[in-house]
C-alpha cells in the first residue's frame, strides 16, 4: 500500500535535487515557500477530488465553483457589507450545497459523474459571469476582511498558511479514508458497489458525501484563492483547476476505475506538479511547454506504476497458485471420504445446463 | 432411417477434477427435431458447447457431413452448418436486424473503401424474415424487439448462413404461451424444408409437443434415448433421475422451533403476476429446489432488500417487518449468501479482515474510527472457525480458491447475529472438502436456531442436506416435500410443473 506513496516521494526528491543541481535557485527559501504556498493552494481542492475519483467518479466543476463562489463571497464582502465570518459560513455551505446537488443527481437520479459534473461546469462559470456581467470582481481600498484575509494569505513563522491548512485537512481526511468506517466504505463502494451493497452498505449516501466533502473544500479553495490574488475575474478564475487535481489524484496513485489511493499519495501528487511548473521556470525551460512537461510527467508516471502493479499481481498470483496447490490433495483427510467421492461427480462446474 | 447429418461419438469432457462429460454419443438426421433433456448441469449446454466450436472435447469424434472433426473452432462450425440460438441472446441491441444477421461477415461496397453495403444486407433478410412470419423489418433496432422477436433474428441469422443444424438451448424459457406455439410453428417450418433442430429445454410439453426423439443426458452421460412413440412425461423424467444419492444428511439436534420466516404473498419483479408463500422454521434447513430460471435468487433478492417487493408480506417470528433495503434485512438478521459470490458476495481486492467486516464495521468502531484491534480479532475468529486457509487474514480475497472466498463470505454473516439465512447456490463452483464444510455449518447453523433456506440445483444437496424442500415453478411454489416423499422424482415432477402423483402410478 505504501509502495505508490514511497516511490513517488523519491520520484519527487530525485526531480528536486537535480533541479536543486542545476540551479540552487530552486532550493532558495523563498522559492520553496513560494512552492509551499501553490501545493496548500492547491492541494486543498485535489484532496475532495482524490475521495470522488476512489468512489469511481469524477469532479469536473471544481475550476467553475471557484469563479461563482468567489464573486458571490467578494460581493457578499464589499458590495453587501456582509462580516467576513459569515460571509466564509455562506460561501462554504455553497460549496457544500452544490456538491449535495451533485451528488444527488449522481446516485438517486443515476446520472453518470463526468456529465453531471460536466454540466456542472459550463452552468458554474455561465452563472458567475452573467452575475458579474462578465465584470472582474475585487477588493476596493477599504479592508472589508482584513483579518479573513491575513488567515488565509499570511503566514505563520514564514510558512504560508495555506500550506498549514493543507497539512490540517490532510491530516483529518487522512483520518477519515484510512481509519475511519466511511473511509473504509468508500474503498469498497469504489471497487464493488454491489457487494457493498450486499453488505448493508448505503452506497448512495456514501457516494454522495464524497461529492459533498469535495464541494466544501473547494468552498475553502475559493476563499485562499480570493485572497491569493485578491480579484475574480469570473471567466477565467479557476479556468482548469479541475484538471490539476485529477492530475494530481492519479498521479498520487489514484484509480479513475475507483477504489484505489491515499491522501498522502495525493499532496505528494500536487507537490510533484507544483514543482514541475515552478522547474519550468526555473531551468529556463520555454513557459509553453509548461503544461507538456506535466502531461509528460503524468503519463509516464501512470504507465510505470501500471506496469508495475501487473508485476506484482503476476507474482502474487504465481505465489498464490504454489500454496494452494497443494492442498488439494494430502489436506483434506480429516474431511469424510464418503461426501469426498460423492460429490466429486458432479462439484458444479458453473455452468446452467 | 432418413440421412444421417451429424454425429457425435465418444465425446468426452474433463475440467480438473470434474467429469462434465462422459462418453457422449449423439447423432442428428436430416430435418429432425432431436429434443435434448436433463436436470440442471446434467451437461446440456456443455455438450452443445462442444458441437458450437465454443469449447474442445477432451476425447470423441464429430463426425459431419464425411469428414471427421477431433474438436472444431467457432468458424468451422458455422461452415458446417451448425448455428446456436443461444439462452442469453447475443445480440447487439443498438444495431439494427439486418446488421445483427449479418455480424462479422457483413456485405461490402465501394471496392477499397469497403463501406458496408446496407441495401444489399436489408434485401437479404428481408425474405428470411417473410419466412419465419415475422412483423418487423430488416432496419428495426434490435432494442425495441420483444425476447420472442430477438429470437427470430437469430434464427434468421442462422437461415442466413445455410444452417443445417439449428441448437437451441431454452429458446422458451422467457417466451409467453402464444410466442411459444409460433416458435414450435417456425420449428415445424424448419423441419420441413429439411433443417434439423437440436430442441433443449427443461419444458417437457414443448418437447412432448415438437421432438420426433428424445435424448436424456444425465451427469455427462447419455443414459437413454426415446422415439417419438415412446415419449411420455414419466418416462422422460424417470431417465432424467436415477442416481444414487450419497448420505449427506444429518438430522437437526431438536425439531424446529416456532417462528422464523414467513414469505406470505410475496410478488417479485421478475414474475409479477405470482404470489410465492413459504414459510421457514428456527432450526430447520429448508431446500428451495427448481429448475434455473424458476425465480428462486428473484425471491432471495427480494426477502434481502435487493429487489423491490411487489407485494405481500414477510414476517421473522410472527411479526411483519419492512425490507426495503439489504441494510434493512440485515438490521432484522436476514443475510443473504449471493449466487455470484465474486460479484455481490466480496470486495476481491480488499483484505479478508476487511470483508469480514463490511456489514458490521460499525458494531468494531468508536465513534466511527475502526477499533483495528477488535477487527483483526472478529476476521481471526471466523478465519479459525471457518477454517479459511490463507497466511494471514490481511490476504487479499482474490488470491483464495472458491471455497475459501465462500467461507469469507460467510464469515462476514457469521461475525453478527443471524436469524434467517438465505445461501444461494452455497456450494456452486466450490471443491468436495469445503463443501461438506459447508453442509456441517449450515446444520450447526440450524441447530442454533436460525432458520436456513437453502437455494440448489445440485439435486444431490437439495435431498441430502434439507430437512424440508419446497419446489418452485415459474415463479410460485408448486409444492413442498417432508422428508419421507424426498425423491428426485418428486422433486422433478414439481420442478416442471406436474403435480405430485401417487407412488404407484409413478412405477412403469
Amino acid at each position: 500500500m505504501m509502495k505508490k506513496e514511497l516511490g513517488l516521494f523519491l520520484l519527487l526528491a530525485v526531480i528536486s535535487a537535480i533541479t536543486g543541481a542545476i540551479n540552487p535557485a530552486f532550493l532558495s527559501f523563498v522559492n520553496l515557500l513560494n512552492m509551499a504556498n501553490l501545493i496548500g493552494l492547491f492541494g486543498v481542492f485535489a484532496l475532495g477530488e482524490g475521495l470522488v475519483i476512489i468512489t469511481g467518479g469524477i469532479d469536473l466543476s471544481l475550476g467553475s465553483m471557484f469563479a461563482l463562489l468567489g464573486v458571490i463571497f467578494i460581493d457578499l464582502l464589499t458590495t453587501y457589507q456582509v462580516p467576513w465570518p459569515l460571509a466564509l459560513l455562506l460561501v462554504l455551505m455553497g460549496g457544500l450545497a452544490l456538491g449535495g446537488i451533485q451528488g444527488f443527481l449522481i446516485t438517486r437520479l443515476k446520472m453518470q459523474p463526468f456529465i453531471v459534473t460536466l454540466c456542472g461546469l459550463l452552468i458554474y462559470r455561465g452563472a458567475a459571469r452573467y452575475y458579474t456581467s462578465d465584470s472582474t470582481r475585487g477588493f476596493g481600498y477599504g479592508d472589508e476582511a482584513s483579518t479573513l484575509s491575513n488567515i488565509a494569505s499570511g503566514n505563520v513563522a514564514g510558512i504560508p498558511n495555506t500550506f498549514i491548512f493543507l497539512i490540517i485537512l490532510a491530516l483529518i481526511l487522512g483520518v477519515l479514508l484510512h481509519r475511519s468506517v466511511y473511509g473504509r466504505w468508500l474503498y469498497a463502494v469504489g471497487k464493488n458497489e454491489e457487494a457493498a451493497r450486499f453488505s448493508g452498505i448505503n452506497t448512495n449516501v456514501v457516494i454522495a458525501t464524497a461529492y459533498v466533502i469535495s464541494g466544501g473544500l473547494a468552498g475553502v479553495s475559493t476563499v485562499m484563492f480570493v485572497f491569493y490574488t485578491n480579484s475574480v475575474s469570473p471567466s477565467s478564475f479557476g479556468n482548469f483547476y479541475e484538471l490539476y487535481a485529477i492530475a494530481a489524484a492519479v498521479l498520487g496513485g489514484c484509480s479513475l476505475r475507483g477504489g484505489e489511493g491515499s491522501i498522502l499519495g495525493i499532496v505528494l501528487g500536487t507537490a510533484l506538479l507544483q514543482v514541475l511548473q515552478n522547474l519550468v521556470n526555473i531551468l529556463g525551460i520555454p513557459n509553453s511547454l509548461n503544461f507538456a512537461v506535466m502531461g509528460t510527467v503524468i503519463l509516464i508516471g501512470v504507465l510505470a506504476d501500471q506496469q508495475l502493479q501487473a508485476r506484482r499481481r503476476r507474482k502474487a498470483a504465481l505465489a498464490g497458485l504454489a500454496r494452494t496447490a497443494p492442498k488439494a490433495t494430502p489436506g483434506q483427510g480429516k474431511q469424510s471420504t464418503s461426501t469426498l467421492s460423492a460429490a466429486a461427480v458432479r462439484t458444479g462446474t458453473g455452468e446452467q445446463t | 432411417m432418413a440421412e444421417m447429418l451429424l454425429e457425435l461419438s465418444g465425446i468426452s469432457k474433463t475440467y480438473p477434477g470434474v467429469r462434465a462429460l462422459d462418453d457422449v454419443n449423439l447423432r442428428v438426421c436430416r430435418g429432425e427435431v432431436l429434443g435434448l433433456i436433463g436436470e440442471n448441469g446434467a451437461g446440456k449446454s456443455t455438450l452443445m458447447r462442444v458441437l458450437a466450436g465454443v469449447i474442445a472435447p477432451s476425447a470423441g469424434v464429430i463426425r459431419i457431413g464425411g469428414n471427421e472433426h477431433a474438436r472444431m473452432t467457432v468458424t468451422e462450425a458455422t461452415q458446417c452448418g451448425i448455428a446456436f440460438v443461444h439462452q442469453e441472446l447475443n445480440l447487439f441491441e443498438n444495431l439494427d436486424v439486418a446488421a445483427n444477421v449479418f455480424i462479422g461477415r457483413e456485405k461490402l461496397a465501394g471496392g477499397p473503401l469497403k463501406l458496408v453495403d446496407n441495401a444489399e444486407m436489408h434485401a437479404r433478410v428481408m425474405p428470411l424474415l417473410e419466412r419465419l412470419g415475422a412483423d418487423f423489418t430488416p432496419s428495426t433496432l434490435v432494442e425495441n424487439l420483444s425476447i420472442a422477436e430477438r429470437q427470430m433474428v437469430e434464427i434468421a441469422k442462422a437461415l442466413s448462413i445455410d444452417a443445417r443444424v439449428i441448437i437451441m438451448d431454452e429458446p422458451t424459457s422467457s417466451l409467453t404461451i402464444s410466442e411459444t406455439e409460433r416458435l414450435l410453428g417456425v420449428i415445424a417450418d424448419l423441419k420441413t424444408h429439411g433443417i434439423s433442430v437440436i430442441y433443449i429445454s427443461h419444458r417437457l410439453c414443448e418437447i412432448m409437443t415438437c421432438a420426433d426423439r428424445v435424448v436424456v443426458l444425465r451427469d455427462g452421460r447419455t443414459v437413454g434415448e426415446l422415439a417419438r412413440d415412446e415419449l411420455s412425461h414419466a418416462a422422460m423424467i424417470r431417465l432424467m433421475i436415477g442416481r444414487d444419492l450419497k448420505a449427506l444428511y444429518t438430522p437437526p439436534a431438536q425439531a424446529p422451533q416456532p417462528g422464523g420466516c414467513d414469505i406470505d404473498g410475496v410478488v417479485t419483479s421478475a414474475f409479477p403476476d405470482r404470489q410465492i408463500n413459504l414459510s421457514v422454521r428456527r432450526g430447520e434447513i429448508l431446500g428451495l429446489a427448481g429448475l434455473v430460471g424458476a425465480g428462486r435468487t428473484s425471491l432471495a433478492r427480494a426477502v434481502f432488500g435487493v429487489d423491490p417487493l411487489l407485494g405481500g408480506e414477510i414476517r421473522i417470528d410472527n411479526a411483519p417487518v419492512g425490507v426495503a433495503t439489504p441494510r434493512d434485512a440485515i438490521r432484522l438478521g436476514i443475510y443473504l449468501v449471493p449466487e455470484d459470490r465474486k460479484k455481490s458476495g466480496l470486495v476481491l481486492e480488499l483484505p479478508i479482515r476487511e470483508n469480514v467486516t463490511l456489514a458490521s464495521l460499525l458494531d468494531h468502531a468508536r465513534m466511527w474510527l475502526v477499533n483495528g484491534t477488535a477487527e483483526r480479532k472478529i476476521a481471526k475468529d471466523q478465519a479459525r472457525r471457518l477454517s479459511i486457509k490463507a497466511p494471514s487474514v490481511d490476504m487479499e480475497a482474490v488470491t483464495l480458491s472458491g471455497g475459501n472466498q465462500q467461507k469469507v463470505v460467510l464469515g462476514k454473516w457469521l461475525s453478527m447475529q443471524p436469524r434467517v439465512m438465505f445461501f444461494d447456490e452455497p456450494t456452486r463452483g466450490i471443491d468436495v472438502g469445503a463443501k461438506s464444510e459447508i453442509y456441517a455449518l449450515m446444520r450447526s447453523l440450524a441447530d442454533q436456531g436460525v432458520a436456513i433456506v437453502m437455494i440448489s440445483s445440485d439435486m444431490e444437496e437439495v435431498i441430502g442436506v434439507s430437512d424440508r424442500v419446497a419446489v418452485m415453478h415459474e415463479g410460485s411454489v408448486s409444492g413442498v416435500l417432508e422428508r419421507d416423499q424426498f425423491s428426485e422424482y418428486n422433486v422433478l415432477r414439481l420442478a416442471v410443473g406436474q403435480a405430485l402423483e401417487p407412488m404407484e402410478a409413478a412405477a412403469p
